[in-house]
């Protein structure tokens, strides 16, 4: 692989513009990533998906290199109808459109970042992999005291061109001083077998809101894997929305720092997965200072030969007294070839704290379906019900009115 | 003084740091084939044990030593150890506890466990392993008219080889991880249990395991076979002395239920658990493993671990057969510098299996303590449930609580419910208990032996009594 590596990151160099400097860059990650290759399940973290596995298993031939000089054509069927918003528009590996039209041009400054390290330590060659393949990086800034009027939706997109090919998309933002930003993912790929990997870090200052939706409705047959990492100022808010549904492979990381006092982070994550899927969120929260609350939900319904994975840490430092840390996964399984794993995770070195975590896994209630049924609903329908409430749970903690009724069409529940 | 305040005083001296002055046999320090074969040949051993022992020592040439746990320590030259050492005095071996060596019947009585007494008083048939041979058994008799054998793990291989060989290995196979596998090399000796069909063991089973010699290894092999519809209890008691140097502690215990049988299996453990600087203490790195192998049987492990420098270790239950019930009851509490890795592993492979896991950590100073445990249900074992609820307490912010654990479901009809909470004694129930006229460690005392009530109730009452004290001395001088 390492041969490969090497001669499509030269045809990138080749065919992109990165200055001689960048490329020195981008060549380190390249070197890390050569050294570590793909995580495989001797990693804790990759125990349960093993995505050295399945990239082999699915994609046998990926390349890895994407011609960033080349434009697409941005096909307006996928924008979403019913919400004006912002657009960041990502097709086939290249950010085609950044659109701010809606807002105060003067609030919202965009820069290049390419050159940019990361600034935090992590253990994941697939960071690697993304800064080093990844076209140029921006960073988007949202200034002090201004509240975006409308959402932002970055739109990741693949069409029938692109094949077996590992797709990377960096961004940062920055979020000043009583700022806030809605952000959506909206992935709407067509079935082909690529390998998108997306990196995404956020840094909140003091005030500052952030909510994020991920939003994997579509079935497709990508593989996805999604890094969040989010630092957070005093008394800031990240709110994470996660409905991981579309794609073959799906892992969802979110990484959160809680550096702020009275900053809170709440992770809410859906799973709904058919046949052959698999996708894993993983998140880890560091309490790393007094005050901070945290609070993560996640729900999945796994049908045939689906796999649903879920690992969550709490990290209480010695200094985090008054952490409120909260974790609760749910899981139905519908067919006996599904499969349910959890690792909810404590790590805790202060003794005035709260944390606490939960964990249940069965099949549907046959006692409630049995009540629906003798009230005149036919056995389908009563399993739907049962599983639209299972899953509203989560949606209703959605704090946005407006992207709540959107997620709930997007997803077809109907109250 | 009252008895609390004792108990206080007799801890700060460590109670058990004395060590008997009796001239060991030991074999040559190192680990190679010639040891296996001298440690193999002195037992007198049948050449089928010996290739046992070969077989795992081929094995443990290519396993690497784990480190994925929590507590790291710090490398151990198995080639520095003595892999064997008896009390010379034990070459010709008593018939009787008179024929005894004095001094061995001393050490027993600092320990508190004064034989005759004991199996007079108690009823409690002891094997009491001396570092490394058994050196007597008592109740014999009463076992026997039972058809009970309880005998030391020598005595079974040279009176009950058949039983021995077709149990041995079935649980932990000599092919498992680094320690089990070294164990299976170098056992010496341990307890073997035979429950024969249809018998209730009329007596609580009782082993005191006690580390002596310096620098020896201690490799505890236990074997315990309940057969069809019988029961057994089995406790294992243990304390080591004051040593310097960090110790290795690496046993081996295998259970085997079949239809319809029970084995409770309880564990106090307050070997020597290092100075409050952190330096010396025991490693214990055992490997307990339970087979549910008939139809509704059972097995419960109930462990109340308060000492060793490192505890790791997860006593852990495979439920083979269709209705069987895997149980762990765990208090694990950890103080000064003492770190402890435990839980358990419920592994559902029959039908209609249940498990429930009860875990409290108390950690205090500047202990850390994790809980790691896996539940799996297979896609075969349907109709399975697991209830899993583990809580911490914490004393004190230089001391660290974790909870990890795995849930693997693969069957839709088995329900899994875990639960977990981290907290400390909260400071209503303090001031409640001070305003009644409790001082500050007895009101810390009730609390934590409440929080870990639901465990201590499961242990013999001859247990329950001694765990409630030891708890309530281990977290001496945490509060305040």
């Amino acid at each position: 692989m390492s041969e490969q590596l090497q001669s499509d990151f030269d045809k990138l160099v080749k065919t992109s513009k990165f200055s001689n400097e960048e490329i020195e860059f981008k060549k380190n990650f390249l070197k890390n990533f050569i050294k570590n290759g793909f995580p495989n399940r001797k990693q804790e973290d990759w125990k349960f998906l093993d995505i050295s596995q399945i990239i082999k298993k699915n994609i046998s031939d990926l390349s890895f290199f994407n011609d960033y000089s080349q434009s697409n054509k941005i096909d307006p069927s996928i924008l979403v109808d019913g919400l004006e918003h912002n657009k960041i528009i990502f097709i086939n590996g290249k950010i085609e459109k950044i659109d701010f039209n809606l807002e105060d041009q003067n609030k919202i400054q965009i820069i290049d970042e390419t050159k940019k390290d990361i600034l935090f330590d992590y253990e994941n060659s697939l960071i690697d992999l993304n800064s080093a393949f990844s076209d140029k990086i921006f960073k988007i800034i949202v200034k002090k005291d201004y509240s975006l009027k409308k959402p932002l939706i970055i739109y990741h997109s693949t069409d029938d061109k692109i094949k077996s090919t590992n797709i990377n998309l960096r961004l940062n933002f920055e979020l000043g001083e009583n700022s806030c930003l809605k952000l959506i993912d909206y992935f709407t790929n067509t079935t082909a077998k690529n390998f998108i990997n997306i990196f995404y870090n956020f840094n909140l200052e003091k005030d500052s809101i952030l909510k994020n939706y991920k939003v994997d409705k579509f079935r497709n047959n990508n593989l996805k894997y999604s890094f969040n990492n989010i630092e957070q100022g005093n008394n800031s808010v990240s709110e994470t929305f996660i409905l991981s549904a579309g794609s073959d492979y799906f892992k969802n990381e979110i990484n959160c720092n809680l550096n702020g006092e009275y900053s809170s982070a709440f992770v809410n994550g859906i799973f709904s997965l058919k046949e052959n899927q698999q996708h894993e969120i993983r998140t880890t929260i560091n309490h790393l200072v007094e005050n901070t609350k945290s609070y993560q939900l996640i729900k999945s319904v796994l049908g045939k030969n689906s796999k649903s994975a879920y690992q969550g840490r709490i990290f209480v430092n010695s200094k985090a007294q008054k952490t409120d840390g909260y974790q609760l996964s749910k899981a139905i399984l519908l067919d006996e070839t599904s499969e349910f794993n959890a690792k909810p995770e404590l790590e805790i070195y202060a003794d005035d704290v709260k944390c606490s975590h939960g964990s249940a896994s069965g099949s549907l209630d046959e006692n409630s379906i049995f009540y629906l049924m003798s009230r005149g609903l036919n056995y389908q329908q009563s399993k739907e019900l049962l599983i639209n409430g299972f899953l509203m749970d989560v949606v209703e903690k959605i704090t946005d009115v407006e992207i709540k009724n959107l997620i709930k069409n997007i997803i077809g529940l109907k109250e | 003084m009252d008895t609390r305040e004792k108990d206080i005083e007799k801890l700060k001296d460590y109670k058990y740091g004395f060590t008997t002055d009796i001239e060991n046999i030991k074999a040559p320090k190192g680990l190679n084939e010639d040891v296996i074969k001298f440690i193999s040949n002195i037992k007198k051993e049948p050449q089928w044990m010996l290739d046992f022992r070969l077989k795992a020592y081929e094995r443990l040439k290519i396993l690497k030593e784990p480190n994925w746990q929590k507590p790291k320590y710090p490398k151990i030259d198995y080639q520095d150890l003595y892999y064997y050492s008896a009390p010379k005095s034990m070459k010709d071996k008593p018939k009787s506890l008179d024929e005894l060596d004095p001094k061995l019947l001393e050490t027993y009585k600092k320990l508190g466990i004064p034989l005759q007494e004991q199996a007079r008083l108690n009823g409690i048939a002891v094997d009491a392993v001396f570092d490394s041979v058994s050196v007597a058994t008592t109740f014999k008799g009463e076992l026997t008219k039972h058809g009970i054998i309880f005998c030391s793990m020598s005595e079974a291989i040279q009176k009950h080889p058949d039983l021995v060989k077709k149990y041995l290995g079935t649980v932990i196979p000599v092919t498992d991880h680094f320690f089990a596998t070294l164990n299976s090399a170098v056992f010496t000796d341990g307890s073997f249990v035979y429950i024969p069909e249809g018998v209730k063991c009329p007596m609580e089973l009782s082993t005191y395991f006690r580390i002596n010699a310096s620098e020896t290894g201690q490799f505890e092999r236990t074997l315990i076979i309940a057969d069809k519809g019988s029961y057994v209890s089995y406790l294992e008691g243990c304390t080591a002395p004051m040593r310097d140097e960090n110790q290795l502690h690496a046993a081996n215990v295998e259970l085997i239920a079949l239809d319809d049988a029970e084995i409770k299996y309880s564990t106090v453990q307050n070997w020597y658990p290092g100075d409050e600087n952190g330096k010396g203490g025991i490693y214990n790195f055992v490997t307990k493993r339970g087979l549910c192998k008939g139809k509704n049987s059972k097995i419960a492990w109930t462990q109340v671990e308060t000492g060793s420098a490192i505890t790791w270790k997860y006593p852990s239950c495979i439920l083979k057969g269709d209705n069987s019930i895997g149980e762990f009851y765990s208090i694990a509490i950890t103080n000064n510098h003492q770190k402890a890795d435990t839980g358990t592993k419920m592994i559902h492979l029959g039908k209609n299996t249940k498990s429930k896991i009860i875990s409290k950590g108390i950690s205090a100073g500047f202990s850390d303590m994790t809980y790691r445990g896996l539940v799996d249900i297979n896609s075969k074992a349907k109709n399975s449930s697991n209830y899993t609820q583990c809580d911490s307490l914490l004393m004190g912010n230089k001391c660290g609580a974790h909870t990890v654990p795995y849930i693997k479901n693969k069957n839709f009809d088995s329900n899994i419910a875990h639960e977990a909470t981290t907290s400390k004694i909260s400071e209503e129930q303090l001031h409640y208990c001070q305003q009644r006229g409790l001082n500050p460690e007895e009101a810390v005392g009730l609390i934590v032996n409440g929080f870990c009530k639901e465990v201590l109730q499961q242990l013999p009452m001859e247990f329950a009594v001694e765990a409630q004290k030891l708890v309530g001395i281990s977290l001496e001088g945490s509060v305040g």
